[in-house]
């Protein structure tokens, strides 16, 4: 399984190569910017829900290896966040930081996904292994639980943002439903085991 | 008497032929500047203040829920499906002379013009578009409302075998949108036919439209088949939707948010940074007096 992580990492790192393909070749449609913020926006809850996939999908196929890919999948969520708002800060507002205030305390779709960045910023700080040792897996692991409200944070941001069809938003809200309704399921299980 | 329209756009204003030609290039090179270098300034240097928006922009980039909520979609489901001849329009309510009339019969007897005017849809970015059409006044006026008429509601058609976005219920179908008389005899406020010099395509909401360009575009309601007079103030289909954010007036107004994003600037597509949103979309001078004395904030 060696193959594995590289070919993990190469296959997440497409739709950034995509965009920059796109950008380069001036392919990004009538309205660029819009194309580039929201599909950074896209991959971003994409790898975040596929991130969140990986236990459950692990203890549902027993295959043990897809437990490696965890980090690299909740880090490419977290790099996907961050070009997203590179893109909506440097790109969008141009670096209009009174804007961005505003947008942040008056907009709600914005502060929730400004939240969703707050939140997943400690645990990028804390993914690496020197860390997990310096906090302990306990306390890891509590911290990493904020990986939860993140997510719902950034699935309300995008059904907070969309003008009226919200097909798509209600896709993202269903795959993380699916995904927290597993582990609570094992959560209301686990006293009765004890 | 005839009020001439003074557009603050003319035909002369209208993209240089080399640069629509070239349009391709252009928008790729916007967008590559755009996106890889973020030097937008060079493009703001290139573009003049109201440069009409390349053709291929206006009619690749619409909101036409009907035929699908991405902006892409009309583009690709529209031609083929919309059948806009043979095409009537059923006049009707508080006029002498209701009736239901041919899309020629209708245009025919009218002085047709070209008007470039601005378009600021209410998400937040705006066009320049060469339209071409009849105002709007001068076909009113062949009806003769009566003293009762306060108000006009239009109507798109709402045909499931043509629009494949009906089967989709976001909005309550078919769109209706309204506008005050004095509005709709406003000289500025045109039934277009056509852009470009050409007829509107599908997409853009052929064969017969609205254009009120000192409202937020989903006032400009796309392939009519109803135009009624009222009494009372019609309930257009985004106020329907959610009162709240949307309103009956949906005057381009910078300093009235959209609860829930800025009106304050748009982007022009075609332009790297955004620019400032005009009141009345810079039409104040032709449009502002309707509205004296009236509290904009809350007739939003």
């Amino acid at each position: 399984m060696r193959w594995l992580k590289p070919a993990v990492f190469a296959l997440s790192l497409l739709p950034l190569v995509w965009l920059g393909w796109q950008a380069a070749f001036g392919s990004l449609g009538v309205n660029p910017v819009e194309t580039l913020n929201r599909t950074l926006g896209d991959w971003a809850l994409r790898f975040l829900l596929l991130a969140l996939a990986v236990t459950p999908v692990r203890q549902w196929t027993h295959w043990a290896p897809l437990a490696r890919l965890r980090r690299m999948m909740g880090l490419f969520a977290f790099f996907y966040v961050c070009l997203h708002l590179a893109s909506y800060v440097g790109v969008d507002l141009f670096f209009d930081w009174a804007a961005l205030w505003k947008d942040v305390v008056k907009r709600t779709y914005i502060t929730l996904g400004m939240g969703c960045f707050v939140l997943l910023l400690p645990l990028a700080l804390t993914s690496t292994d020197g860390m997990i040792r310096r906090l302990g897996g306990r306390a890891w692991r509590k911290l990493h639980k904020l990986v939860f409200p993140a997510a719902i944070l950034g699935v309300a941001h995008f059904w907070l943002m969309v003008k009226a069809d919200i097909r798509e938003p209600v896709v993202y809200a269903l795959v993380l439903a699916v995904l927290l309704g597993w582990r609570m399921r094992t959560f209301v299980r686990a006293p009765q085991r004890a | 008497m005839l009020i001439r329209p003074c557009p603050d756009l003319r035909e002369n204003d209208v993209t240089d032929h080399a640069l629509y030609v070239d349009r391709r290039r252009f928008l790729a090179g916007a967008a590559a500047v755009g996106t890889v270098l973020g030097a937008g300034r060079g493009l703001r240097a290139a573009t003049s203040d109201d440069t009409p928006t390349p053709f291929e922009a206006v009619t690749t980039y619409n909101n036409y829920y009907e035929f699908g909520t991405a902006k892409e979609d009309p583009a690709v489901t529209a031609p083929g499906r919309l059948k806009t001849a043979p095409w009537s329009v059923a006049v009707d309510g508080e006029c002498a002379k209701p009736g239901t009339i041919g899309l020629e019969d209708l245009i025919k007897p009218h002085k047709v013009e070209d008007r470039i005017y601005r378009l600021r849809c209410v998400e937040g970015w705006s066009m320049v578009i060469p339209w071409r059409g009849v105002q709007l006044s001068e076909v009113l006026k062949r009806f003769e409302p009566t003293s009762k008429a306060k108000y006009v509601e239009f109507t798109t058609l709402a045909d499931r075998e043509q629009m494949p976005g009906l089967r989709v219920p976001v909005l309550d179908w078919p769109y209706v949108e309204g506008l005050r008389l004095d509005e709709a005899v406003n000289p500025l406020t045109l039934l277009a036919t056509g852009l470009y010099g050409k007829d509107l395509l599908p997409q853009n909401g052929a064969p017969l439209r609205l254009v009120v360009p000192w409202k937020y575009g989903f006032k400009s309601i796309k392939s009519i088949v109803r135009i009624r007079f009222t009494e009372s103030q019609p309930l257009n289909s985004w106020q329907k939707y959610n009162r709240r954010e949307y309103g009956f007036y949906s005057n381009v107004n910078p300093d009235v948010d959209h609860p829930r994003w800025s009106q304050a600037n748009e982007r022009r597509i075609g332009e790297f940074r955004r620019r400032p949103t005009l009141m009345f979309n810079g039409y104040g001078d032709q449009v502002a007096a309707m509205y004296a004395g009236m509290d904009l904030k809350a007739n939003f």
